[in-house]
């Protein structure tokens, strides 16, 4: 019962920061409001009993990521007339129709009977006390499987983060 | 579906498909840059959501514990890519703001024949 009112907390939560993000006109709202769901959802995270990696959530998307948002937004510094206008069009409308009918097929496949409801609480059910009592989602556990199963992308991530960080100051510095 | 036992994987899954929905949404209809970008990030957590939804309550329940856990693993890789792309999409508007002094995705077609 106390993880259906948590779940539901969290949930309404990222939902409603989620929209923030969508629907402000100013960029800055959007990125804090964007901070907030991403707390919601480490929460989440953390009914999930995904512990390590609610923690990173934190660390490195509310912490490193959003930082480095907040601070191109505050280096660009848009006037109001800068933001432009809201133009509402054709196409628009037909993609919106379409982010609406992927998400109602979603949905559909997620709660109808074409997903196996049974099977998935049975295991539930079998599953639940193991997970808990072996330190699942810990860092321990996530850290085996970093570093003895995925250790090749592992290190390709290393290098793609390498990559990421020349090519982010080659583009943005004009001059060398 | 029992609305008041929330510790099940659909719960987790509509979530995740509503803010995948919503990231979508803002490409879609926003076009601020920034703005975008950060959509994509929602959108980015709403798999990340997914992956740890189908690790906590796995379709098959006797795998062994390691394959429960390689959600966690892709998860890990997801944010480490997101912080990647990230950078190299906020340094891109940076340099295209210089030179065109908008980040209006709309006005971003200098690759237009």
């Amino acid at each position: 019962m106390a993880e259906a009112i948590l779940f539901y907390l969290f949930a309404i939560g990222a939902l409603a920061a989620g929209a923030q993000v969508i629907f402000r006109r100013n960029p800055i709202y959007g990125a804090l409001s964007l901070v907030g769901a991403l707390f919601f959802l480490s929460g989440i995270y953390v009914l999930l009993a995904a512990h390590l990696i609610a923690i990173l959530q934190i660390i490195v998307y509310a912490g490193a990521v959003m930082v480095l948002f907040v601070f191109v937004i505050m280096l660009l510094n848009l006037k109001e007339e800068e933001l432009g206008e809201q133009r509402i069009t054709v196409w628009k409308g037909v993609g919106l129709a379409a982010v609406v009918a992927s998400f109602g097929v979603i949905a559909w496949r997620a709660l109808g009977p074409a997903f196996p409801q049974g099977a998935l609480m049975q295991g539930d059910r079998r599953v639940d006390n193991a997970l808990l009592v072996a330190g699942f989602g810990g860092v321990k556990t996530v850290g085996r499987i970093l570093y003895l199963a995925s250790i090749l992308p592992f290190e390709v991530t290393s290098l793609l983060l390498l990559v990421a960080v020349v090519a982010a100051v080659v583009v943005a510095k004009g001059r060398i | 579906m029992d609305f008041f036992h929330a510790h099940q994987a659909q719960h987790y899954l509509v979530l995740a498909a509503m803010l995948f929905a919503l990231g979508a949404a803002g490409v879609v209809l926003r076009r601020n840059a920034i703005i975008v970008l950060m959509s994509i990030e929602v959108m980015l957590n709403a798999v990340n959501l997914t992956f740890l939804a189908f690790s906590r309550f796995p379709l098959v329940p006797n795998s062994p514990m390691g394959s429960f856990l390689s959600g966690h693993a892709a998860v890990f890789f997801v944010i480490a890519t997101a912080a990647a792309e990230a950078s190299v999409g906020l340094a891109i508007i940076i340099a295209v703001f210089r030179s065109r002094t908008s980040v209006n995705v709309d006005e971003f077609d200098t690759l237009k024949l």
